[in-house]
């Protein structure tokens, strides 16, 4: 053997030695994210928007101001930039500018249009527990309320199983970007959610039945029980890898478990359905019990009479601003709710629930705000804003990215044509990373999905 | 899109409840609701006092705005509108400077004072009948609840006149009312009733009557042959010299003067083709037709303008479904343009406050700001038959007035007076008191 091949063999060596490495990383990484993100931001050009009053969730609104959007991010904010030559320049005099709108309890993708049994996808309504189920594997994306919804300004939303059941199973968060796979949306590295849901829905769903739960007591016994079969798994893991993790003696996996120790892990958020104050309550003394966190409850109808223990705990509150009175846990409602919350100190979240207000939350918001100003809070729309956006990324653990305009962070910004909180505004562009996936003045930049494609004849066609 | 669920409940919680089997069966019953603490509020002041507002920007509707102008009430009705108002002495003046005055909006298909609570607390809840002996005959306005807690938040949103209509799973729904938003009760409450016979095709026709749009269409002419057949021989039905019908004599009666053109017949559906059909109806049986929901009116508005049918539609409809491919919020815009008839309405109980926002959006979406106003006043009032009543200021009729703060469709303006019928609402509510209940947390 001589010296060169010698060389060379070493070479061959160390090459099929990284890639054992890389294919066990690979294995790694697929046993822990199994149906990975493959998101990717489209090319854009650097862009500055300039002359606009900038809500940018992160201090006071800024009159005349300029941002640049540049490689994805954002490069520069304040009332004046530079921009590289070569830069789109948008002329935003009179208009506004926020951050993309997050919508921290979409069901898009999974009860999407039109509304078909055959589409129905949303709520697992088998068993009270289903943490094993995943909304992801319900996503529709072809559902063409996307769409509506990016017309409305949102960027990011999370996707939630429905709330027939205690453990309703894994949220997702995606980004509001057109794509053939649910895994192309996926946003990369947002943690999962955990739907879980208090209240009427569980017990009226099972009690209907005949089985538990069938009263709120019911609902609170399944949950306990529930965390009780994690904390032992999460245990049996634990010791099977301090004893030095033997492939042959490795527990069996129980999907449904994996979810509920996830959480236990502090990598997965808990998402609460919870509509009266009492229930939140023993929500928080739920957790408390087992040793998680609740990111943030949401509906939370009477967050407005416990908004000094959501704020004391750090749970954020994730409301409409005037729905009510739809059931008995409903009826408490009152339109200042999200002020309230907001001027305790708390995390105050505007959420949609719906294919309709997710394409106005920037109105469900002036509501919000209108209300509590007329209930003598001081509320500006700086303040307003971050309910839409800086609020719900830090519940959906996504805020180091995004939810906010500041440098550094991801390009989701929207364009209005005026103040974002009157009725007559629209979101003229939108853009994600950077990229302008929106511009209501160019037809070549309103994504359809295919849903639509051809649903209506082009003699007649909108 | 049927009526029904859009007024109860909203879409995404209807897709849990799809899921659900009703609470009946476990043999559980919710626990009885009961009045929440304090009584609707009573009005703030008696009718009978002479009020003035003065120096508003008055919007009429029946005719051009009028600046700085002052109108006068007097007991129950608006005694003077203009410009060059004298304000008798002792008059209570309301400074409406710098503010908007309009007639008192109107919303066209909700459930006000006929569902407290929609979703597990029945008896709360008179919107539908499951009688299947009866559906054209329903009648909303002996289910009317005056003092329901819907009203109170929804006249401070400067709503002051609604029609009430019925749900369910019928093809014909029954006969709506127009109430007023005062807080009298029945009688006294009720500006016209029978104000509409209530109808549905398209899918949420199907889903009614036989699983398919035809039946539903069939169903719907047997009904009007019948009723008209029975019209025509009451006496020998009375002696049993006549066939028998489909439908009982409570709902054959109640078609007659839907039959004489005399009652709208409001008929919901979406889809381009259904709505050809129903105008294809009102045309064979010569009805005084209401295009109810209408998604895809705007394709078929040159045709719908031709009828001369109103139509009334809720602004925020943009979801493409297979019974309304070309849902888009366009709809207003484009009926108006094409000369139709049009009402904007919420399709909401709880939230029919709401109302002007939609208006708003219509407003956004290419409606003109006075169209949108005139299909939130006037254009209801004359179309359910209340246009004597109210719908616009104008001497001799109701005082439904509102004074805004600023412009009525924005989303952060909003009422600071409101009158129905001459008498000023005040702004409490059980919401308000719960807002007070808990302004302070101890």
């Amino acid at each position: 053997m001589n010296v060169r091949t010698a060389g060379i063999a070493v070479l061959f060596g160390m090459v099929a030695a990284a890639a054992a490495a890389q294919s066990t990383t690979d294995k790694a990484a697929r046993a822990s994210d199994p149906y990975p993100s493959t998101y990717q931001p489209a090319a854009a050009p650097a862009t500055v928007i300039r002359n606009a009053t900038i809500l940018t969730a992160a201090g006071p609104a800024i009159e005349h101001g300029s941002v640049l959007l540049q490689g994805g991010k954002i490069a520069a904010i304040g009332p004046d930039v530079t921009a590289p030559a070569g830069a789109v320049v948008i002329d935003a005099s009179g208009k506004w500018v926020t951050p993309g709108i997050i919508d921290i309890h979409s069901h898009l993708g999974v009860y999407p249009a039109p509304g078909t049994e055959g589409v129905d996808d949303g709520n697992e309504a088998t068993n009270p527990n289903t943490a094993e189920v995943w909304a992801e594997h319900s996503i529709w994306p072809q559902d063409p309320q996307f769409d509506l919804a990016l017309m409305g300004g949102v960027t990011a939303m999370q996707i939630l199983p429905g709330s027939a059941n205690l453990f309703g199973g894994r949220g997702v968060t995606v980004k509001n970007v057109p794509s053939r796979t649910e895994q192309g949306m996926k946003f990369p590295g947002a943690p999962y959610g955990l739907k879980m849901a208090c209240g009427e829905n569980p017990k009226r769903v099972y009690g209907a039945r005949h089985i538990s739960p069938d009263t709120r007591m019911g609902n609170v016994a399944g949950y306990r029980k529930a965390w009780i079969a994690a904390t032992e798994y999460r245990n049996r893991l634990k010791r099977w890898k301090d004893e030095g993790a033997d492939p042959a003696k490795q527990p069996d996996r129980n999907l449904q478990l994996e979810t509920l120790a996830g959480v236990l892990d502090g990598d997965i958020l808990v998402h609460n359905h919870c509509y009266r104050a009492d229930e939140m309550a023993v929500m928080i003394d739920l957790a408390k019990e087992f040793g998680y966190r609740i990111a943030s409850f949401h509906h939370a109808v009477e967050a407005y009479k416990v908004r000094d223990l959501l704020a004391a705990g750090g749970i954020c509150a994730s409301m409409w601003a005037d729905w009510w009175g739809f059931k008995l846990e409903a009826y408490d409602g009152i339109r200042e709710n999200i002020a309230l919350v907001n001027d305790a100190g708390g995390c105050a979240i505007v959420h949609s629930d719906d294919a309709n207000g997710i394409q106005r939350l920037n109105q469900e918001a002036a509501k919000a705000m209108r209300a509590g100003r007329e209930a003598g809070m001081t509320i500006t729309e700086a303040d307003a804003v971050k309910w839409l956006s800086i609020n719900p990324a830090k519940a959906l653990g996504i805020d180091k990215v995004t939810g906010s305009i500041e440098r550094g962070k991801n390009a989701d910004v929207v364009v209005w044509s005026a103040d974002p909180f009157s009725v007559y505004a629209h979101a003229e562009r939108v853009f994600v990373d950077g990229a302008l996936l929106y511009d209501r003045t160019d037809p070549a930049k309103q994504p359809r999905r295919d849903f639509v494609v051809g649903l209506t004849p082009a003699e007649t066609a909108r | 899109m049927s009526i029904a669920p859009r007024l109860t409940i909203r879409l995404s919680i209807l897709a849990l409840f799809a899921a659900m089997s009703p609470l009946g069966a476990s043999g559980q019953r919710p626990a009885p609701v009961g009045r929440p603490a304090g009584r609707p509020p009573a009005p703030v002041r008696p009718a009978g006092e002479t009020i003035a507002i003065v120096g508003g920007r008055i919007l009429p509707v029946s005719g051009p705005a009028i600046e700085r102008g002052v109108i006068l009430i007097a007991g129950a009705k608006i005694t003077a509108v203009g410009a060059d108002v004298a304000v008798p002495q002792g008059a209570r003046v309301i400074d409406a400077a710098g503010k908007i005055v309009t007639p008192g909006l109107f919303e066209s298909a909700t459930q006000l004072g006929i569902v407290e609570i929609p979703l597990s607390a029945d008896g709360t809840a008179d919107q539908s009948t499951t009688d299947a002996g009866l559906s054209a005959a329903f009648a909303v306005v002996d289910s009317f609840n005056a003092e329901t807690t819907l009203i109170p938040v929804t006249r401070v949103e400067g709503i002051t006149r609604a029609l009430i209509i019925p749900s369910g799973k019928h093809v014909l729904l029954g006969q709506a009312a127009v109430v007023d938003l005062s807080g009298a009760q029945a009688p006294d409450a009720v500006t016209r009733t029978p104000a509409a016979m209530l109808a549905q095709l398209g899918e949420a026709g199907a889903a009614a009557e036989g699983g398919s749009r035809a039946s539903a269409m069939l169903r719907l002419r047997e009904a009007l042959q019948d009723a008209a057949d029975f019209a025509r021989n009451r006496a020998a039905w009375n002696s049993a010299q006549r066939r028998g019908y489909a439908r009982g004599r409570l709902d054959l009666e109640a078609l007659a003067p839907v039959l004489r053109g005399e009652l709208p017949l409001a008929v919901a559906a979406n889809r381009a083709s259904d709505l050809l059909a129903a105008l294809r109806l009102a045309e064979e049986f010569r009805l005084k037709l209401v295009l109810m929901e209408a998604a895809e009116g705007w394709k078929v508005a040159d045709r719908i303008a031709a009828q001369h049918v109103p139509v009334v539609i809720k602004p925020l409809t943009d979801i493409p479904s297979f019974d309304a491919p070309g849902a888009t919020l366009e709809n207003a815009a484009r009926l108006a343009k094409a000369g139709v008839t049009v009402i904007l309405s919420s399709f909401e109980s709880h939230n029919a406050r709401n109302l002007r926002q939609e208006g708003g959006n219509a407003v956004a979406n290419g409606l003109g700001r006075d169209a949108a106003l005139r299909a939130v006043t006037l254009t209801p009032a004359e179309v359910w038959g209340v246009a004597k009543r109210c719908g616009s200021l104008d001497v001799g009729k109701d005082a439904d007035i509102v004074v805004w703060s600023g412009d009525p469709f924005e989303l952060t303006t909003g009422p600071e007076h409101v009158f129905i019928r001459g008498r000023e609402i005040a702004r409490d509510s059980r919401q308000r008191q719960l807002l007070e209940r808990y302004r302070t947390i101890r």
